[in-house]
């Protein structure tokens, strides 16, 4: 079985600054919710368009699914952060999520049953089939959301990646994704950037911390000196109805 | 009225219309979504320089025009994604070099320019048999690359990023859709001049998505608006004696306006009763 995920020393700059700096991942489960936390302006966006063949690490290596990321298309979906969005844009639900077949449609060519089967099916699991001719712009935030879960859905994907998806969000919406992403989970990997702590809730199977390097340890359970070391300050987590998420007290500063 | 139509002039005006406004309905509608509208006109002015290498080099300035606009869609699109500077001011600063250029060239032909405002602000009534032929050919062009790359401009159009990351090469088509673009400005310029292209690219188009929330459908209703207004135009401009380019952009604008008035007004008197 290969890797999902192989990460070998990689390093990002812009110009003179160094964006992500000698990151190693090796990710070998097929399943599960791996949560990276950070701080913004940490590389976590960064970190997802390296995983995406977006952009190119001047250092390291990137290997999807034993393949660099630009062979590997078809098995990866992609939700990107949505604030930039043009929500006006004269598209249906529909359309949307049928562009996420189209690294299996191939050039030239229409939307096959197949690719239009994928699509439904795609919806149904978000449950907003019923809203497929809408217009995106006449859709809630929340609802929104899980169109563009279904257009990365529509792809088959065996590799989940969400940028900020929680971002925006009420709370209520954001425990209907966090159970939506929890039950995704079991079909595929899933890995979730987030700057939002609490969101790391008990649907996430691993943790990483990034802020310019990488701490991952395979676990739920982050070490306080490697959140710390993320964000640079004294972090206390407060993580409601999961206490045994509640790691130890930093130390008070002295 | 009828008795016009005899004309030949007036009969290739009206083709001259209804081919420009199919290449300003379709290619327009993208413009407008994927708001391009100032590229767009980048394109179209730098394009004048063409106008004055074709005079220079002593041929059809049509002719100039044409490679001389796919030529500055493909430097601006390279240049505002790959450079430095700004987006921005990377097409300020082609706009007014392509502008330059031409300058030059009609200053250095000896002799007169004679119909060089025909190319700056249009004339339909003007259009010689040649230009219909090479607008219909471009024309072609554009409808048929629209139908095979559809689903590909959609998406590229609604996000380019996640357009990409399906393996669809997006820089090259983006540069494609720019250099359709410059056709479609090749096809415009006789009509309205290349002062006023940009009005036939985003008006229609603007106005059709008041009427629509599909990218097709905008497509197919804003050729209905181009073809009527422009139509509309010509007789105005013809009874009037008045400039047919700036009068059917004159037309344009105040359908647009009393459009979007009308529309305004009909959506607070839903407000109220709901």
């Amino acid at each position: 079985m290969e890797n999902v995920i192989e990460l070998e020393d990689v390093w990002v700059r812009y110009g003179n600054q160094t964006i992500l700096e000698a990151i190693n991942l090796e990710l070998k489960e097929p399943n599960g919710l791996l949560g990276i936390i950070g701080p913004n302006g940490g590389g976590k966006t960064t970190f997802l368009k390296v995983l995406l063949g977006l952009l190119k690490p001047y250092k390291g290596s990137v290997k999807l699914f034993g393949k660099p990321p630009e062979k590997s298309r078809d098995l990866v979906g992609y939700v990107p952060q949505y604030k930039g969005f043009d929500f006006d844009f004269p598209i249906s639900v529909w359309e949307v999520v049928l562009t996420g077949r189209m690294s299996h449609t191939g050039f030239l060519k229409k939307y096959s049953e197949e690719d239009k089967k994928a699509a439904e099916e795609a919806l149904r699991t978000v449950e907003m089939f019923d809203l497929k001719d809408r217009q995106i712009g006449q859709l809630s935030g929340g609802q929104r959301q899980r169109v563009f879960i279904a257009r990365a859905l529509a792809t088959n994907p065996k590799l989940l990646l969400l940028d900020e998806p929680n971002s925006g969000l009420d709370p209520h919406m954001q425990d209907e994704l966090y159970r939506l992403l929890d039950r995704l989970k079991h079909e595929m990997a899933v890995i979730m950037v987030t700057h939002d702590l609490s969101a790391v809730s008990v649907y996430v199977d691993r943790i990483a911390c990034l802020n310019r390097t990488l701490h991952y340890h395979n676990s739920k359970e982050i070490p306080v000196e490697d959140l710390e070391a993320t964000y640079q300050c004294p972090v206390e987590l407060i993580a409601h109805g999961v206490p045994h998420r509640v790691l130890e007290r930093h130390k008070e500063s002295s | 009225m009828f008795e016009l139509l005899q004309y030949t002039f007036i009969q290739n005006a009206l083709i001259a219309a209804i081919l420009a406004s199919v290449a300003c309905g379709i290619i327009g509608a993208f413009v407008v979504v994927k708001k391009i509208v100032f590229i767009s006109g980048g394109i179209a002015h730098a394009s004048f320089g063409g106008v004055g290498l074709g005079y220079y080099l002593g041929i059809n300035p049509m002719l100039g025009v044409l490679p001389f606009s796919l030529l500055s869609a493909l430097v601006m699109g390279t240049v505002s994604k790959k450079s430095k500077i700004p987006e921005d001011s990377a097409i300020g600063i082609l706009w007014s070099l392509g502008m330059a250029l031409g300058v030059i060239f009609v200053y250095l032909t000896p002799g007169y320019a004679p119909d060089l405002m025909t190319y700056l602000f249009g004339n339909i009534l003007t259009v010689p048999r040649f230009d219909l032929y090479l607008m219909l050919v471009i024309d072609i062009v554009i409808v048929c690359a629209v139908y095979l790359f559809y689903k590909e401009f959609l998406s590229l159009c609604f996000d380019e990023e996640f357009t990409t990351v399906q393996g669809v090469p997006t820089e090259k088509l983006y540069l494609f859709l720019l250099c359709i673009i410059a056709l479609t400005i090749v096809v415009l310029i006789k009509v309205v001049g290349i002062i006023l292209v940009i009005a036939l690219l985003t008006i229609p188009a603007t106005l059709s998505r008041k009427f629509t929330n599909n990218l097709k459908k905008m497509m197919f209703i804003s050729i209905a608006f181009g073809t009527v207004i422009s139509v509309t135009g010509i007789g105005l401009s013809y009874a009037l004696d008045v400039p047919s380019g700036a009068t059917i952009i004159l037309v344009l604008s105040l359908v647009y306006g009393l459009v979007a008035f009308g529309m305004d007004i009909l959506e607070s008197r839903r407000v109220l009763k709901g």
